[in-house]
């Protein structure tokens, strides 16, 4: 198919589908159909500069123009936005360097309460004087910060860990994450650092400091609809960033080296790679955009606690890595995108459209079982409930038929 | 907080040590009984049974079923005690076997032979399935899925001792029930043909496949044999604790493993040294952290000494402390 031909197609179908998500704000189908756009795009036969155009057009111009009816598809895309990046991170670590981190969102978790101790006004409990809430402009000073700690605490971590073998060491990543948890719970006392399982709000946002140009330019935007936006793009802004560079690594010196250890670590130790320190610098920075998300996450979020960061999250962020293909960027991005696609809208979508079928009480009239009233369907069947389900699947099915994920990276391709 | 510094502190420590020793005791052989399954499983397969700790809550569930259907039969009164309690464990434990068997059939088979982290991926997925599985069942079954263990009167009892120990009949049963238990593993294990076939399998599978040990069963049997005592250990939990959730299986799990790396991974007899260290350590954390720290951290950190205990072993000691039997070869 010719290169116009398949654009014009293309955006035929956006606009389509855009159109569907403008008229009928309720309909979940209609959003998947514009998020279904980017992967389409994916595989469209077009050339790359083609793509990049395109994929800009949609992110940055028709998802904020849809936002702007409806808030929910920007809360959707930021969620989407944030396990992208945890799923990026995650995949430096397990499909680059080979190494099975189970308690990925520790790092997260650190991150979120760096920001979200800071940022509001708790801090006061144990640091005399008034300060805090520190201003909104601090947060990018701890968006930077939190990237330095998060290398820190995952070289930490890393240091001891890393000549343990393979599921040891995935062990003790869980370990760790529980560890962390149980701290962040229980350090209410004896000095309250973390207020405990009751979590902290409220927590500052970053600062509007684009405010007085968009009035100059005579656009007056409500507050609570000018923050989602400014999430949008905040996320959307990390995202790129992350992407640009983990290919970079991917492409370098330390990602060949990564790669060499992941296949044959004494192979790569023959060769001259410094298999330790490459190890901990994989944990570094794949611990570090985690950190960095967490902070963005506290801000998004305004109320955090222990809840938000338990074991499940770090193998929900892992079911995505695998489901995309460990090792492959585009993988990654396709798999944190699916799974909370399914998460936050397939099965919500299907527990509300199972609750209207109970409180409608329509009966059944089943060939074998009988009349079968709806309304007696037990309440406690709620599939937005089993997500856990939904990543045990994932992770059981991906590794018995495609544990390459659906997006291989190259080198998987080769083989 | 109450201060409880210098000899106050000593006395009430001395005082409350009997009951903290058999707390301790409990845990530990509950912890042991665990351990076993994951360190017989890695004996055979080199490989973290990631989802034990569900076919350990499968045997709770199982065990609560049964008496909530013997009692809404109203034969919860009428039977004689040791028939409910032989009824229970012999339920929860063929279950969970077979369980276990499927999951290593379904789940891990397909998957030996290639990278192990592939394997362990595999086994939280079942984890993790296994564990909603359980919540969806119960969620259409009996409309929810925290499920409580109905009283039974024979063995709701204690046995005052002194003023400050008492038994209940309950720990008793779960000491007795895990001795007799533990030496039957070690009959078996030691002194059978089928016990034989998984030692030989451990050692080496490759010459024991030679020999005519039939590898793949020897696999499944171990499996089953693993599952049914975590399944006994699961009917004795619920017993003891009196409720259970699809969730509960995941903390006793991972102490559990830790046990069993603190013993030795692979080590049978280590197994069963390891989860009573670890019982008597958490009885201690959970009565003393308090005291010992003048009330700054208190029983909260059990569960932290025991992550810290599995994170310091691996790092320091990872072959623990009677020394793995695992083969070296593939190590």
């Amino acid at each position: 198919m010719s290169q116009p031909l398949v654009i014009i197609g293309f955006c035929v179908y956006v606009v389509g589908s855009c159109l569907l998500a403008y008229f009928f704000p309720q309909s979940v189908l209609a959003f998947l159909l514009v998020e279904g756009s980017l992967l389409l795009l994916y595989y469209a036969p077009a050339s790359d500069m083609a793509k990049i155009i395109l994929g800009s057009l949609v992110l940055l111009v028709l998802l904020p123009l849809l936002g702007s009816v409806n808030a929910y598809y920007l809360e959707i895309a930021v969620q989407i936005g944030i396990f992208v990046a945890l799923a990026l991170g995650l995949n430096i670590v397990v499909g680059f360097v080979g190494l099975l981190n189970l308690g990925f969102v520790a790092f997260f978790a650190i991150g979120a309460y760096l920001w979200a101790i800071f940022g509001s006004p708790h801090a006061n409990q144990f640091i005399p004087g008034g300060f805090f809430p520190l201003s909104p402009n601090w947060f990018f000073v701890f968006l930077i910060l939190s990237i330095v700690v998060g290398a820190l605490t995952g070289a930490l971590l890393g240091l001891p860990v890393l000549r343990l073998r393979g599921d040891y060491l995935a062990i003790v990543t869980l370990g760790f994450a529980e560890v962390v948890r149980a701290l962040v719970n229980n350090l209410d006392k004896p000095i309250n650092l973390t207020n405990g399982p009751r979590g902290i709000a409220p927590i500052g946002k970053p600062p509007l400091f684009f405010k007085p140009w968009l009035e100059f330019f005579g656009l007056d935007i409500a507050d609570g609809k000018l923050y989602s936006l400014y999430f949008y793009f905040l996320v959307l802004l990390i995202v790129f960033v992350i992407i640009v560079v983990t290919r970079r690594l991917e492409n370098s010196r330390i990602g060949r080296a990564w790669k060499a250890i992941r296949e044959d670590e004494i192979a790569a130790v023959a060769m001259g790679v410094p298999v330790v320190r490459m190890k901990l610098l994989g944990f570094a920075v794949g611990a570090s955009f985690a950190c960095a998300v967490g902070v963005l996450f506290a801000a998004k979020q305004v109320f955090i606690n222990p809840e938000s960061f338990t074991f499940m999250e770090s193998i929900g962020v892992l079911a995505m890595v695998i489901l995309g293909g460990m090792g492959s960027i585009p993988g990654a991005i396709l798999g944190a995108t699916g799974v909370t696609i399914l998460n936050l809208q397939l099965l919500k979508g299907l527990s509300l459209w199972l609750n209207g079928l109970r409180q409608s009480g329509a009966v059944l009239s089943l060939p074998l079982l009988g009349d079968l009233s709806l309304a007696n369907l037990p309440a406690q069947f709620e599939p937005a409930k089993y997500e856990r389900m939904v990543f045990g699947l994932i992770l059981i099915l991906m590794m018995i038929f495609r544990p390459q994920g659906v997006l291989p990276s190259k080198q998987e391709r080769q083989k | 907080m109450p201060s409880l510094k210098g000899s106050i502190g000593l006395d009430i420590a001395l005082e409350i040590l009997p009951q903290v020793l058999l707390d301790g005791i409990v845990l530990g052989f509950m912890y042991a009984l665990i351990a076993l399954g994951y360190t017989m499983v890695y004996g055979v397969l080199e490989f973290i049974n990631f989802a034990h700790s569900e076919i350990f809550v499968l045997g709770a569930f199982v065990g609560v079923e049964v008496l909530l259907l013997l009692e809404s039969a109203g034969q919860l009164s009428t039977l004689h005690p040791a028939v409910i309690l032989l009824l229970v464990i012999v339920t929860g434990m063929v279950i969970s076997g077979l369980a276990a068997m499927a999951l290593e059939r379904i789940a891990y088979r397909p998957l030996m032979g290639g990278p192990r982290l592939v394997a362990l991926i595999s086994a939280i997925g079942a984890s993790f399935f296994l564990q909603d599985g359980l919540r969806l069942f119960e969620s259409l079954w009996r409309n929810t899925f925290y499920l409580n263990y109905p009283t039974l009167e024979f063995i709701d009892k204690n046995i005052p001792i002194t003023a400050a120990l008492v038994i209940p009949v309950k720990s008793l049963l779960v000491i007795i029930t895990a001795l007799f238990t533990l030496v039957g593993l070690h009959i078996f294990v030691n002194k059978t043909k089928m016990g034989t076939a998984i030692r030989a399998v451990a050692q080496d599978p490759d010459t024991a496949s030679l020999m005519g040990v039939p590898v793949n069963r020897v696999i499944a049997l171990t499996f089953f044999v693993g599952g049914a005592l975590g399944g006994l250990a699961g009917v004795l939990f619920g017993i003891h604790y009196s409720m259970v959730n699809p969730y509960s299986g995941f903390v006793p799990g991972m102490k559990a493993f830790t046990a069993a790396v603190l013993g030795g991974i692979g080590n049978i007899p280590g197994a069963m040294v390891g989860g009573m260290l670890l019982g008597l350590l958490e009885a201690f954390a959970a009565s003393y952290l308090s005291l010992m720290t003048d009330g700054a951290f208190g029983a909260e950190y059990k569960d932290v000494v025991a992550f810290l205990v599995l994170i310091l072993i691996l790092i320091f000691r990872p072959r623990g402390l009677l020394g793995e039997t695992v083969r070296e070869s593939k190590a």
